[in-house]
């Protein structure tokens, strides 16, 4: 073919609409992509699909009233988002809880990590094109958590556990010995999991130095959690800001060294192992007491503002609230980790294949319902 | 004449009945690996479910893009079908029992099931659909690209037999199978990786890759021509599955029970570890699928060929 044919074909660029109805695009997540053949040139991300304005809604709720709200800002990790929102009420309220109630808040909130984590990691290996086998299996492990929130609770899902001034209710009968059989069993099935995913050779060829995330740019788009400890930033609430009673557990932080996909996926394995210890310690050292509310429901606080962050299964939860001195908070601003995490994305995915974006979304976790609030 | 007719009737009638088991199997291979029941609810552990898909299906509307290329859109079904079908004429089930036994048998069987990819690129042409374009280029250039080694793996086997005829490459294996050769084993690994990207399984499954191109190109399809395309990956499965117990587990040999038997638990014992696969692994991308076929898997088999006819010149 000599060059005067070549030039009458004519190549465009090809758009292309992923979502907001997308088997892996996490929720409704609208990426609109640019392609040249199945490379990506540009990739925009469109999100609000899922927008029920809760900070205007919690405008109008008294500040009891907004903690099923919570609930559905991240809802596989509900009582992480409580504990976020209750912790920070009471730093308005000045508000200091019992011991029993801090224990019983540290095991809900790390039995929810590893289910949060759970389905990250299978979503991901979904993602790889691992067909629902990974899935499956960490949604079985997954269930047992799940059986305890039950009765510790009453939920499944949105917990609605956390007080402000303590939890709903104390731990049933028995359910440590539940829980201690549990951390024995998820620590083999961790195993199981490295086994059977980690080092699988089609896995580490499709993860491994996809969507490098360098320390820097990560810091620079305020990506927190695990994808940030997977750049190698050693940066983790539990350690640097401790609260509840973190600084008197032992545990470590995985970090990652490239910032690939694949560390990320790992670091939230290791996570898992690591919460697993920190339920068993928080279980042997829980102290008696009564951890139930004794206060009550509506709360004046002074007029003032307050930030308060914790770390969330996805990242860094901060909760902004003024006070007026009303039963209302007068503004609530809430810093969700998806949505700081989301925004990375299209530094990472350029020049990439159309298979690597999943690949890169999945690893990053997001989670549309606090990303949109 | 008459003779020919029945046959005709009776490999459709296996081949309706051959993918119908082999969806239920499937569909519970796949729920014990991943630690449930599948279905149940159909019959004694939901065997009727296919039944029950198929009369669904059929009562399903036919819904056509309104943009799509009218003749195109509506003939790829039948190119995805009709191929694998024809393929079973060649097919030796028994001593006799073989519709056509062709003296260029596995030649016709491997031209015939090419004729496939054309199916599946039409449906991902005339559907006008991003996603189904994408499937269908994909698939024309996986299939393409696996058809040399998995084709070079053959020609060992022939080389050995003598014979393009299925039934001579049998009676060629009265005495041992042809796995227990070394050379063979390496043919039939290479053949097995490529079959399974030929007939687009996982880990290997990129056209209809589900995670990014939500069904690839059988997006737009749907009640009996959609199960068009399930009957003919199915059909698929079945051949590349008789074709690899033909060349390499002996065919219809074994003692004490009737060749039909040995025939069909082979191949059906050969289908179980494409499925077993397709639940274990992760999908492979496209470019390292690619390079793979090209840079691993046609050496390998070139270098096969070359040993092998040395190996039968000395």
């Amino acid at each position: 073919m000599n060059t005067s044919q070549t030039k009458d074909i004519c190549t465009e660029e090809f758009l292309i609409n992923m979502g907001p109805q997308h088997p892996s695009t996490h929720g409704v997540l609208s990426l609109e992509l640019k392609l040249d053949g199945e490379m990506i040139r540009d990739c925009t991300a469109h999100i609000g699909y899922l927008h029920r304005s809760m900070e205007k809604l919690a405008e109008n709720r008294t500040y009891t009233q907004f903690i099923p709200y919570t609930d559905r800002l991240d809802y596989v990790a509900s009582m992480n988002n409580n504990m976020g929102y209750v912790m920070a009420v009471e730093k308005l309220l000045n508000l200091e809880i019992s011991d029993r109630a801090k224990y019983i808040r540290v095991i809900a909130a790390e039995l929810n990590r590893i289910a949060s984590h759970l389905i990250a990691i299978g979503t991901f290996a979904q993602d790889l094109g691992a067909f629902a086998t990974p899935l499956f299996y960490c949604f079985r492990e997954r269930e047992k958590i799940i059986d305890i929130f039950d009765q510790i609770c009453g939920n499944r899902l949105t917990y609605n556990y956390m007080r402000i001034g303590g939890v709903q209710f104390d731990l049933p009968k028995g359910i440590d010995e539940k829980i201690k059989k549990f951390i024995k069993y998820m620590r083999s099935k961790v195993d199981d999991y490295d086994w059977l995913l980690t080092y699988n050779t089609i896995f580490l060829a499709r993860s491994k130095h996809i969507g490098l995330l360098p320390k820097d740019l990560a810091i620079n788009y305020s990506v927190s959690g695990p994808n940030l400890r997977a750049s190698g930033v050693k940066w983790d609430l539990r350690k640097d800001e401790p609260y509840l009673v973190y600084e008197k557990l032992e545990f470590d932080i995985p970090v990652g060294e490239n910032g690939d996909s694949w560390d990320r996926y790992k670091v939230r394995l290791e996570e898992i192992r690591q919460s697993l210890k920190i339920v068993e310690q928080a279980l042997g050292a829980l102290p008696e007491g009564d951890p139930t509310v004794k206060i009550g429901r509506i709360h004046k606080p002074s007029p003032s503002e307050i930030y308060l962050r914790t770390e969330n299964p996805r990242g860094e939860l901060g909760f902004f609230i003024i006070s007026d001195g009303s039963a209302y908070p007068y503004r609530l601003k809430i810093r969700s980790p998806s949505f700081s995490n989301l925004a990375v994305l299209p530094e990472l995915v350029k020049g990439l294949k159309i298979a690597d974006i999943v690949c890169i979304l999945g690893s990053l976790d997001i989670l549309m319902g606090e990303t949109d609030r | 004449m008459l003779m020919m007719l029945i046959a005709g009737i009776a490999v459709l009638a296996f081949i309706s009945a051959s993918a119908m088991f082999l969806i239920w199997w499937e569909r519970k291979v796949s729920a014990h690996i991943q630690s449930r029941f599948g279905p149940m609810r159909v019959g004694w552990h939901g065997v009727l479910q296919p039944i029950a898909d198929a009369v669904k299906l059929l009562l399903k509307e036919d819904i056509r893009p309104a943009e799509a290329d009218k003749l195109v859109w509506w003939l790829a079904p039948f190119f995805a079908v009709v191929p694998p079908v024809m393929a079973f004429a060649a097919i030796p089930f028994g001593k006799s029992l073989i519709p056509k036994d062709l003296n260029v048998g596995i030649l016709y069987i491997m031209a015939i099931s090419s004729v496939c990819v054309i199916g599946i690129f039409m449906a991902g042409w005339g559907s006008n659909n991003k996603y189904s374009l994408l499937g269908g280029m994909r698939s024309a250039a996986q299939i393409v690209s696996y058809e040399i080694p998995m084709i070079l793996s053959m020609i060992t086997v022939v080389m050995h037999a003598n014979s393009l005829s299925m039934q001579k490459i049998v009676e060629a294996q009265s005495r041992h199978w042809n796995i227990l050769h070394p050379n063979m084993l390496l043919a039939a690994l290479v053949y097995t990786i490529a079959a399974t990207a030929e007939v687009n399984r996982a880990p290997f499954d990129i056209p209809e890759a589900e995670s990014e191109l939500v069904a690839g190109f059988h997006t737009e399809y749907s009640g009996m021509k959609f199960a068009m395309f399930f009957i003919g990956e199915y059909t698929n499965l079945f051949i590349i599955a008789a074709i690899s117990t033909t060349l390499f587990f002996g065919g219809w040999h074994g003692p004490f029970l009737p060749p039909v038997v040995w025939f069909l638990s082979k191949t059906y014992l050969c289908i179980f570890i494409w499925m077993w696969v397709r639940w274990t692994f992760p999908r492979a991308r496209v470019d390292q699928l690619m390079a793979f076929a090209w840079k691993v898997l046609t050496p390998i088999a070139f270098v096969n060929l070359a040993i092998t006819g040395w190996l039968l010149l000395k």
